[in-house]
């Protein structure tokens, strides 16, 4: 008990912690700028590294061989995952992280558990609070990160999977949880002089942690594709949490700080999505947005489909002043991203204006078009938020790449569609408005899109990626 | 309740105050380094993973398994997570080198 109360000894460490604290805030700091991003990350690198080797220096690291073992691994894995991953499975990438920090503060929580024992309610109620809510939070970042990657990735589907009773099976399982840390609180007030009674806490703490898994699961799975932006941001913020309770129960001020400037970045993200769609995020959670057909009838959608080719696409282009493209997960799917920088330049230089629409849940995480077109090496202040709305109408094209719901009128002036009221961009009000589509098939909510059948739209079918091309093709044969 | 955790309570609650001023000045552009970058951080469970790895114990019991698992996994959290950040900021950076338009 005494060694463990020392987890934090009042010497020097904790102010070497401070050091790094400064660190990771200046480092979040530098984040906010892309000139200084680059820097920041690098100062938050430095604050973990005094971290770690001030921990290895200090206190009653007695054991060094288990430690380096799994810093090799970690190290050689990590790195290479980080090196290797394509810029289009980014979400995927972050979740799985997510998850591995997730999975870290539950095993610390447990190991504290089997170490102090019985000791743990003797120091309060906090003690005990927090660690059950490390390993609680801990474990559902972790399965419900996991779930969430195997989302992103396609190993699972994307579609939100649905079955009776779900949200009466979440609450009863949360309730579970509660009464078995009351359980496990009571059984503990009785092991010092009962043995029965800690084998019998042991029985409801290992309960507890296979339910937080299972809660994961049941938390994300019925969540659809278009929704991850706000799961990940979510899932983000979870780990942020468990790390701070995770900071309390060590008594170590140094996770208590991170984690909750990682929770309130989580947060931010998770809200800042929400508004992007117009949904609560209980809607979020609960909704099974996107399951099955949608409840209210679509009203009647009047106008036909018309379909063009990338060559008279290309004309239309050839005769642009200014063009707006508006990339979406299509774009990523066809890792289109490369051939658009391509087309940019090329009208560019033909004097063209082109800029881009990023919608804030373009994509599968907040952020990834962004990412993408920065791989391609797009200007960043060629991109737009929903602040380029006004400049539509005086827009001669906009190129909508695999892009459905955040160009969908209907949210605008359908009450009926269930996406109604989610800001969007208005496409439909430049001149010509092309529709770069696999196919006909609406977007993975199900919902009709009244853009297809506008006068002004025209659709070119087919992957966006050769599609493109061949509007660079075309555009060059005219040129010539 | 001892002092100790009411000051790790002021802490945090101040601590979430700085994220939220903080992290809402971050453009969208940047929504996803920062997201990872964030999670690269919170991998500073790190140190108590470290702490319970050191403990003395022998191999093959439940403690050796448990601090290597949560030094791994930490680990894995913060190299891949500030390894793959910089990689995409590298990205935003290359334009910057680029002559300026205005």
């Amino acid at each position: 008990m005494q060694e463990l109360k020392q987890i934090i000894p009042l010497g020097t460490t904790d102010l070497f912690y401070l050091v790094a604290v400064i660190l990771f805030i200046l480092g979040i700091k530098n984040l906010s700028k892309p000139k200084t991003a680059r820097r920041g990350n690098f100062l938050s690198a430095v604050g973990m590294l005094i971290g770690v080797v001030v921990t290895l220096l200090d206190r009653q690291i007695v054991e060094y061989d288990i430690i380096l073992i799994g810093l090799a691994c970690s190290a050689t894995l990590g790195i290479l995952m980080a090196k290797t991953v394509p810029m289009t499975s980014m979400p995927q990438m972050v979740a799985l992280l997510n998850g591995f920090g997730g999975i870290s503060s539950f095993i610390i929580a447990v190991s504290e558990y089997v170490f102090k024992g019985a000791d743990l309610i003797n120091t309060g109620w906090i003690d005990f609070t927090t660690l059950i809510l490390s390993t609680l939070i801990g474990m559902v970042t972790f399965s419900g990160s996991l779930i969430a990657a195997l989302k992103l990735q396609e190993w699972i589907s994307g579609k939100p999977v649905l079955y009776p009773l779900q949200k009466t099976l979440n609450a009863l399982m949360g309730l579970s949880v509660v009464v078995l840390a009351v359980l496990i609180y009571l059984s503990l007030s009785d092991a010092s002089f009962d043995l029965a009674a800690k084998e019998n806490a042991d029985l409801y703490y290992y309960i507890l942690s296979g339910l937080a898994f299972i809660l994961g699961i049941t938390l994300v799975i019925p969540i659809g594709g278009a929704d991850m932006p706000v799961v990940v941001s979510l899932l983000n913020s979870y780990s942020g949490i468990a790390v701070a309770m995770t900071g309390f129960v060590l008594k170590n001020n140094a996770l208590v700080v991170v984690g909750s400037l990682v929770g309130a970045s989580g947060i931010i993200l998770t809200n800042i999505m929400c508004k992007a769609m117009n949904r609560s995020l209980l809607n979020v959670l609960f909704g099974g947005f996107g399951a099955g057909p949608a409840g209210v009838d679509a009203r009647e959608i009047t106008g036909t489909v018309k379909s063009i080719s990338p060559d008279e696409a290309a004309m239309i282009l050839d005769v642009a002043e200014k063009v707006i493209i508006v990339p979406g997960y299509g774009m990523a799917v066809s890792q289109a991203q490369h051939v658009v920088k391509k087309l940019t330049d090329y009208l560019t230089k033909k004097g063209t204006s082109v800029k881009f629409a990023v919608h804030p849940v373009a994509g599968r995480m907040p952020g990834h078009m962004n990412v993408l077109l920065a791989e391609a090496g797009v200007e960043y202040d060629l991109l737009y938020d929903m602040e380029i709305n006004d400049e539509f109408p005086t827009t001669d094209v906009t190129i909508v790449i695999g892009a459905n719901d955040v160009v969908n009128p209907a949210a605008k002036d359908n009450p009926a569609s269930p996406i109604y009221g989610m800001p969007v961009l208005n496409a439909e009000l430049s001149r010509t408005v092309l529709v770069l589509k696999r196919s006909m098939n609406p977007g993975f909510a199900g919902i009709e899109n009244e853009l297809f059948y506008k006068d002004n739209t025209m659709m070119v079918f087919g992957d966006a990626k050769k599609t493109i091309e061949g509007f660079i093709t075309a555009l060059q044969e005219l040129d010539s | 309740m001892n002092a100790e955790i009411i000051m790790t309570l002021y802490v945090f609650i101040l601590a979430i105050f700085v994220g939220f001023e903080l992290i809402s000045k971050v453009p969208p552009t940047l929504h996803t380094p920062l997201m990872s970058g964030s999670n690269a951080i919170s991998g500073v469970t790190i140190l108590g993973a470290l702490v319970v790895a050191g403990h003395e114990s022998t191999w093959g019991d439940l403690s050796s398994w448990l601090g290597l698992a949560a030094v791994f996994f930490a680990g894995l959290n913060v190299f891949g997570g500030y390894v793959v950040t910089d990689r995409m900021l590298q990205m935003f950076k290359k334009k910057e080198n680029k002559p300026e338009k205005n």
